[in-house]
């Protein structure tokens, strides 16, 4: 069941602190997150996030086809590197 | 001969079920339309009126998408996916389940025809 409108879309504060105070200042820094769950909203487009995967920080830059998602769906949590073989050169491209 | 959006209806059903045969049109949708038109649904495709075929393609052409448009939206909203980098674009890239489905076994429909091991998948 999709979240009920009327409370808005969800955004950790901390983050959304972070995303006004950028706006603000016009500077446009690299923001470390661990916030998967947060939505993107209108605000963030033209930001550059490096999403936390569990691992690794992904630079995620924020388009405008992107609001409504959640900042998780653009940091994969699993990388698939193909059954048998030994590392192909391929698969570690798709790293 | 009843061609509402370029799809020939079944002739000897009823029209309710009858207008689910174009794309983008279901169950509902098809009762809303003759609703809107004041159009009976358990006439037969074959008995309707022409007086009434017309007011039902201008209801769909007016108030509905279908067909060709429903599929360019579709289309173009896995791309959105694709495009953005999302969890969900690479699963359609795949050809795997979009929504969190197992994958260990079944998933057949998605996957396509049981590939032996080593299958060649990019």
């Amino acid at each position: 069941m999709p979240r009920s409108v009327h409370k808005g879309p969800f955004v950790d504060t901390h983050l959304a602190k972070k995303v006004e105070r950028m706006n603000e200042t016009r500077e446009h820094k690299l923001i470390k997150t661990w916030s998967r769950r947060s939505t993107v909203v209108p605000d963030m487009i033209g930001l550059t996030f490096a999403v936390h995967n569990g691992k690794k920080f992904i630079p995620v830059y924020i388009t405008e086809n992107m609001v409504g998602h959640k900042l998780g769906e653009f940091s994969p949590t699993r990388f698939f590197k193909g059954h048998g073989h030994a590392r192909t050169e391929k698969s570690v491209a798709l790293k | 001969m009843a061609r509402i959006a370029g799809v020939d209806l079944p002739v000897s059903k009823r029209i309710d079920i009858g207008l689910t045969y174009i794309y983008g049109i279901g169950y509902w949708s098809a009762r809303n339309i003759l609703q809107k038109t004041g159009i009976d649904a358990s006439v037969r495709v074959k008995d309707l009126l022409e007086e009434d075929i017309v007011k039902l393609r201008e209801t769909i052409d007016r108030d509905f998408k279908v067909e060709g448009d429903v599929r360019r939206e579709v289309s173009l909203s896995i791309k959105r996916l694709i495009d953005t980098g999302t969890y969900r674009g690479s699963r359609h890239r795949r050809g795997l389940p979009v929504r969190g489905q197992r994958t260990k076994t079944n998933s057949r429909t998605r996957k396509g025809k049981r590939a032996s091991i080593g299958r060649a998948k990019k």
